[in-house]
C-alpha cells in the first residue's frame, strides 16, 4: 500500500528544470531508497514532498490526502519527519534543548509551562538514549561532531512519532562504526512501523538497508526495484556512468 | 497639469542624485553583505569637501570632483580594513551599529568644524536656471544628472568589462565560491567600500549644489537611501536605478498634488505597502526557505 | 552556590529599593532615573530582538508613541500632576501595542538586513507623522505634560525612581519568564534556524509577533514615563533615532540574549552618556565621543561582557552568582545545565 506518493512532480528554477514529470511511491512499512548522480534531482524531490518548495505541476499524496504545496509545519504535523544533507540543528542550544524544541505541546497552556512536562521529558531522554547521546545532553549542539549532529537530528525528528521519515544522505561523511549504528537504529525503528525513504550516495549502504531502491537521472525516475535487479539494469549504469 | 509635468522632470533629474547616493549603498550590500548606515553622513562630509575646496581654493565643484573622490576612496578603503574586517561575529547587526558609529564621528567632526549652520554651495549653474515652458530649472540639475549617467555608466563599464568588475560580481553571486576560485574576496570588498563613498563624494557635491545642508542632514539621507535600496531590492544596482528615480519622482508628484509637508511620509509608506506584497523589493530576491 | 545567588540577588535589589534614600544627590537620582527606564527598555528589547535574533532598531517609535499617548492623555482629560499620570503608563503601553500589532506584522514579514531596515522605516514614519499631525500632535512645537507641583526640588526625583524600578522589576520578571517557558525556547530555536523551527511546529508568525508586541509595550511604558519625567516632548526628542542605537548598543555590551545583559549595559552606558554630556556639552564633541564608544565597544567586546565573564567562571569551577542567569552564548547552557535540577526542564 502506498503511503506517500508524488506523481508527475515538475519543479523548475528560472531556466534550470530539476524535476521533470517524476514520480515515486513509497510503499507503507517499507525502506526505500533514492539514487542518482548529482544533479538528478535528489533534494528537490525531497524538498517538494516535504513542503520546503512548490511545485509547477503535479501532486504530492500521503495517505490519501494531496499534501501538494503544504508548509513545512503542515507536513510536520501530518506525521512526515525529514532530516537535511546539511544537517539543520539548533547550535546554540544544548542537545536536550534541541529535543525540546520538537516536543510541541498543542493549545494555549503549553506556553506558559515549564520547557517540557515530565513526560515529554522521558521522552526527550528515552530518544537521546536510542542513538546514544544521553550523555552530551548538556553541550551546546554546535559542539557536537558532525556524525552526531546527524544523529541529534535524528533523534529529534523521531520526537513527533512520525509515520514516514525521509532522510537527505544519512551517512554522508560519516564513519564505518556510525553508519553500521545507523543502519541498525533505522533498522529498529523500522520494525516498530516506521517507513524510510531515504537519499544515499553511498552504495553498500543503500544495497544493503533497502528493501527497495528507486534511481533517479535528470529530473526522471528511470528504474524502480529491489536492489540487486537495479544494480543491472543497464540504464541505471548509463546515468551513472554516462553523465 | 503643467505643475505635474514639472515635478516630473524634477523628480527624475533629482533621483539621479538619490541614485547616485544609493548605488554606492547597494554596492557595498552586494558585495559584503553589510549595510553601511553611514553612507548619509559620507555624502555630507563630501558635500563639505567640495564646499571647502570652492570656498577656499576657489577650485569649481565639477573639478573639485577629482580630488575629493580619491580622496574618500581612500577613505573607504581605510574604513573598511579599520572598522569592519575586524567584525567576526553577528556581522549583520553589528555592522549596522559601527557604520553608525562612524556616521556619528563624521557628524560630530563636521558639527566641530563648520557649525550647524546650514550651507549651501554657489556657482553660476546653482543660481542661475533654465527656462523649459513656463517653469524654472536650475542648470546644475541638468548637469549633476549627467554625472550621475556619467558616474552610472563608467560603474557599469567598470563591472562589466574589467577583470576587477568580474572578481566583484562573483564575490556578490556567491562569496565562498569567489574564495574557492582564487578571487580575494577580501581586497574586493575593501576596493568596494571604497567605490561606494567615493560615489558618495559624487553624490554629496551634487546633493550640496541643489540643498542647503548641515551636519544633521544625514539622518534625512540615509533614511531615504535605505527605502530606496529595499524598495529597489538590496543588492540589485538596477534596483537601486528606477527606485530612486521612482521614488523622487513620487515624491515631488506628491508634493504638489497633495501636499509638501505629507510627501515625505508617502516615500516611507510606500515602502511599508511594497513590502507587504514583495518582501524583497522590485528587483530583489526572496531570502527563500533554506535548504 | 543557589545560596549565594540568591544572596547577592537580595543585596542588589535592597542596593536598588534604598538608592535614592543613600544618594539623596539630585544629579545622581536623575541619572538612576534614566538608568532605570533606560534598563526596562534593553530588558525588553532583549526580550524580543535577543531572544528570536530579529534585530530592531525601530522600536524607539513606540518610545515616542507611548511619549505622545501619555501627554495627550493628560491633556485631553485634564489630569494633574502628581500621582495620577503614573495611571496612565500601562495605558500608553497599550497604545504602542495598539500600533505595533499591524507595524509587527508587516515588518517581520521581512528577515534579517531588511527586518532591520524596515524597523528604523517605520520609526521615521512615526517622527514624521507627531511632526505633521499638527492638530493631535502640535507639531514641532511639541506638548507639555502637567508638573507636579507639590513635588518639591530634591524630592522630585523619588517618586519616578520607584515607578521605574517598578517597570525595571515588571521587565525583568516578563524577561524571565520568557526565557525559561515553551515559548522562549520557540524564539531561540527562531533565532538559530527559523525555517527548520517551523518545520518541526514551532508556530514562528505568532511567537515573533507576540515578543515584538511584548517589547512595544514596555518602550511605550518608558516613553510615557520619560515624557512625564521631563515635562515637555518634541518630536526629534520623543522619536529619537539614537534612543535606538544606545538600547542596541546597551544590550550588547551587556550580553545579547541573557537576562542579566540588558541591566548592566544600562547601568555602564547612561552614567557614561549623562557624564559626556555634561563634560563635553558642544554635540559635535559628545557625538564623536559617542561614535568613538560605540566603535570601542563593538570592536573590543563584541560578544558583551557577561558572556565573556561567564566564559571565565565556566573554565574554573566558580561561584558566578546572578552573572549566570539566562544562558546563551557561553558553554554549557546555564539554564538546563549546573543550576540544579528542575530549573527549566527537569522533572516533575
Amino acid at each position: 500500500m502506498s503511503l506517500l506518493q508524488a506523481t508527475g512532480v515538475r519543479k523548475a528554477f528560472g531556466g534550470v528544470v530539476a524535476l521533470e514529470g517524476c514520480s515515486i511511491s513509497v510503499e507503507a512499512g517499507s525502506l526505500t531508497g533514492l539514487i542518482g548522480p548529482n544533479g538528478s534531482g535528489k533534494t528537490t524531490l525531497f524538498n517538494v514532498m516535504t513542503g520546503y518548495e512548490s511545485v509547477d505541476a503535479g501532486d504530492v499524496v500521503f495517505a490519501g490526502q494531496r499534501i501538494t504545496n503544504a508548509t513545512p509545519d503542515r507536513v510536520f504535523q501530518l506525521g512526515i519527519g525529514r532530516t537535511f544533507q546539511l544537517t539543520r540543528i539548533f547550535p546554540r542550544l544544548t542537545v536536550l534543548e534541541n529535543m525540546h524544541v520538537a516536543a510541541q505541546r498543542q493549545g494555549l497552556a503549553a506556553l506558559f509551562g515549564r520547557w517540557s512536562s515530565s513526560k515529554e521529558h522521558a521522552r526527550a531522554l528515552e530518544l537521546l538514549d536510542f542513538v546514544g547521546l544521553t550523555k552530551l545532553s548538556d553541550v551546546p549542539a554546535r559542539n557536537l561532531s558532525y556524525g552526531q549532529k546527524k544523529l541529534l537530528e535524528f533523534a529529534y525528528v523521531l520526537v513527533a512519532e512520525p509515520s514516514v521519515i525521509l532522510l537527505d544522505e544519512p551517512a554522508g561523511g560519516v564513519n564505518p562504526t556510525m553508519i553500521r549504528y545507523l543502519t541498525e537504529r533505522i533498522r529498529a525503528l523500522n520494525e516498530r512501523g516506521v517507513t524510510f525513504l531515504m537519499v544515499e550516495h553511498n552504495m553498500e549502504f543503500v544495497m544493503g538497508l533497502c528493501d527497495r531502491v528507486v534511481v533517479m537521472n535528470h529530473g526522471v525516475t528511470i528504474a524502480d526495484g529491489d536492489p540487486e535487479s537495479v544494480r543491472s539494469d543497464p540504464r541505471v549504469l548509463e546515468a551513472y556512468l554516462g553523465a | 497639469m503643467q505643475l505635474i509635468v514639472d515635478a516630473i522632470i524634477t523628480g527624475v533629474l533629482s533621483g539621479g542624485i538619490y541614485v547616485l547616493m544609493a548605488l554606492g549603498l547597494t554596492l557595498i550590500f552586494g558585495v559584503m553583505d553589510i549595510i553601511n548606515v553611514g553612507q548619509g553622513a559620507l555624502v555630507i562630509l563630501g558635500a563639505y569637501l567640495s564646499y571647502l575646496l570652492q570656498q577656499h581654493f576657489h577650485i569649481g565643484l565639477f573639478v573639485g570632483l577629482l580630488i575629493t573622490m580619491p580622496v574618500m576612496f581612500a577613505l573607504g578603503v581605510g574604513l573598511e580594513v579599520a572598522f569592519v574586517r575586524p567584525i567576526r561575529w553577528e556581522r549583520t547587526t553589528l555592522s549596522i551599529l559601527v557604520t553608525f558609529a562612524i556616521a556619528l564621528l563624521i557628524q560630530g567632526a563636521l558639527s566641530l568644524g563648520f557649525s550647524t549652520n546650514l550651507v549651501q554651495m554657489h556657482a553660476w549653474y546653482v543660481d542661475s536656471s533654465l527656462k523649459i515652458g513656463s517653469f524654472y530649472l536650475a542648470w546644475v540639475y541638468i548637469f549633476d544628472f549627467i554625472l550621475s549617467v556619467v558616474l552610472v555608466a563608467g560603474l557599469y563599464l567598470l563591472l562589466n568589462r574589467t577583470k576587477f568588475g568580474a572578481g566583484l560580481r562573483a564575490s556578490m553571486q556567491n562569496r565562498t565560491a569567489a574564495e574557492l576560485v582564487g578571487i580575494d574576496v577580501e581586497r574586493i570588498s575593501a576596493i568596494t567600500f571604497g567605490i561606494g563613498v567615493a560615489l558618495a563624494a559624487a553624490g554629496g557635491m551634487a546633493y550640496g549644489a541643489t540643498s542647503a545642508f548641515n551636519p544633521n542632514s544625514q539622518y534625512d539621507l540615509i533614511s531615504r537611501l535605505l527605502v530606496i535600496i529595499i524598495l529597489g531590492g538590496m543588492g540589485s544596482l538596477r534596483g537601486a536605478v528606477v527606485a530612486g528615480l521612482a521614488m523622487l519622482v513620487i515624491e515631488d508628484v506628491t508634493s504638489v498634488v497633495w501636499s509638501p509637508v505629507w510627501a515625505s511620509t508617502v516615500f516611507y509608506m510606500l515602502l511599508v505597502v511594497v513590502l507587504v506584497f514583495r518582501p524583497q523589493g522590485l528587483f530583489g530576491q526572496l531570502a527563500g526557505r533554506r535548504q | 552556590m543557589r545560596v549565594w545567588r540568591a544572596v547577592v540577588l537580595i543585596a542588589l535589589l535592597a542596593l536598588a529599593a534604598l538608592f535614592p534614600v543613600l544618594f539623596p544627590n539630585p544629579a545622581v537620582d536623575t541619572v538612576a532615573v534614566l538608568t532605570l527606564l533606560f534598563a526596562s527598555a534593553v530588558t525588553a528589547w532583549n526580550a524580543f530582538s535577543g531572544y528570536s535574533g530579529y534585530i530592531s532598531i525601530g522600536h524607539a517609535a513606540y518610545f515616542g508613541i507611548g511619549s505622545y499617548a501619555v501627554a495627550i492623555m493628560c491633556q485631553d482629560w485634564h489630569v494633574p500632576g502628581g500621582w495620577l499620570p503614573f495611571l496612565l503608563l500601562p495605558l500608553a503601553g497599550l497604545i504602542a501595542v495598539v500600533f505595533a500589532i499591524p507595524m509587527g506584522w508587516v515588518a517581520l514579514r521581512t528577515r534579517r538586513h531588511t527586518f532591520v531596515i524596515v524597523t528604523i522605516a517605520m520609526f521615521f514614519i512615526m517622527q514624521l507623522m507627531a511632526f505633521n499631525l499638527r492638530s493631535v500632535t502640535n507639531g514641532s512645537r511639541g506638548m507639555s505634560l502637567p508638573i507636579p507641583v507639590n513635588w518639591g526640588g530634591a524630592f522630585y526625583d523619588i517618586p519616578f525612581y520607584y515607578v521605574g524600578l517598578a517597570v525595571l522589576l515588571l521587565a525583568l520578571t516578563v524577561s524571565w519568564w520568557i526565557r525559561n517557558s515553551k515559548y522562549g525556547l520557540g524564539l531561540l530555536a527562531i533565532r538559530d534556524d527559523e525555517d527548520r523551527a517551523r518545520g518541526l511546529g514551532v508556530r514562528t508568525g505568532p511567537f515573533k509577533l507576540t515578543a515584538f508586541v511584548i517589547a512595544a509595550f514596555f518602550f511605550g511604558m518608558v516613553g510615557g514615563l520619560h515624557a512625564y519625567y521631563v515635562e515637555s516632548i518634541f518630536p526629534p526628542f520623543a522619536f529619537d533615532p539614537l534612543i535606538d542605537l544606545m538600547v542596541a548598543l546597551m544590550a550588547f555590551l551587556g550580553g545579547l540574549g541573557t537576562l542579566a545583559g540588558p541591566v548592566l549595559g544600562a547601568v555602564i552606558l547612561v552614567p557614561a552618556q549623562q557624564y559626556f554630556t555634561i563634560w563635553f556639552g558642544k554635540p559635535g564633541y559628545y557625538l564623536m565621543i559617542y561614535g568613538a564608544m560605540f566603535l570601542a565597544i563593538i570592536l573590543l567586546l563584541p560578544q558583551g561582557i557577561i558572556p565573556a565573564l561567564r566564559a571565565r567562571f565556566m573554565r574554573s569551577e566558580a561561584l558566578a552568582g546572578p552573572l549566570r542567569r539566562g544562558g546563551d552564548e557561553a558553554m554549557g547552557g546555564a539554564a538546563l545545565a549546573g543550576d540544579g535540577e528542575g530549573e527549566g526542564g527537569g522533572g516533575v
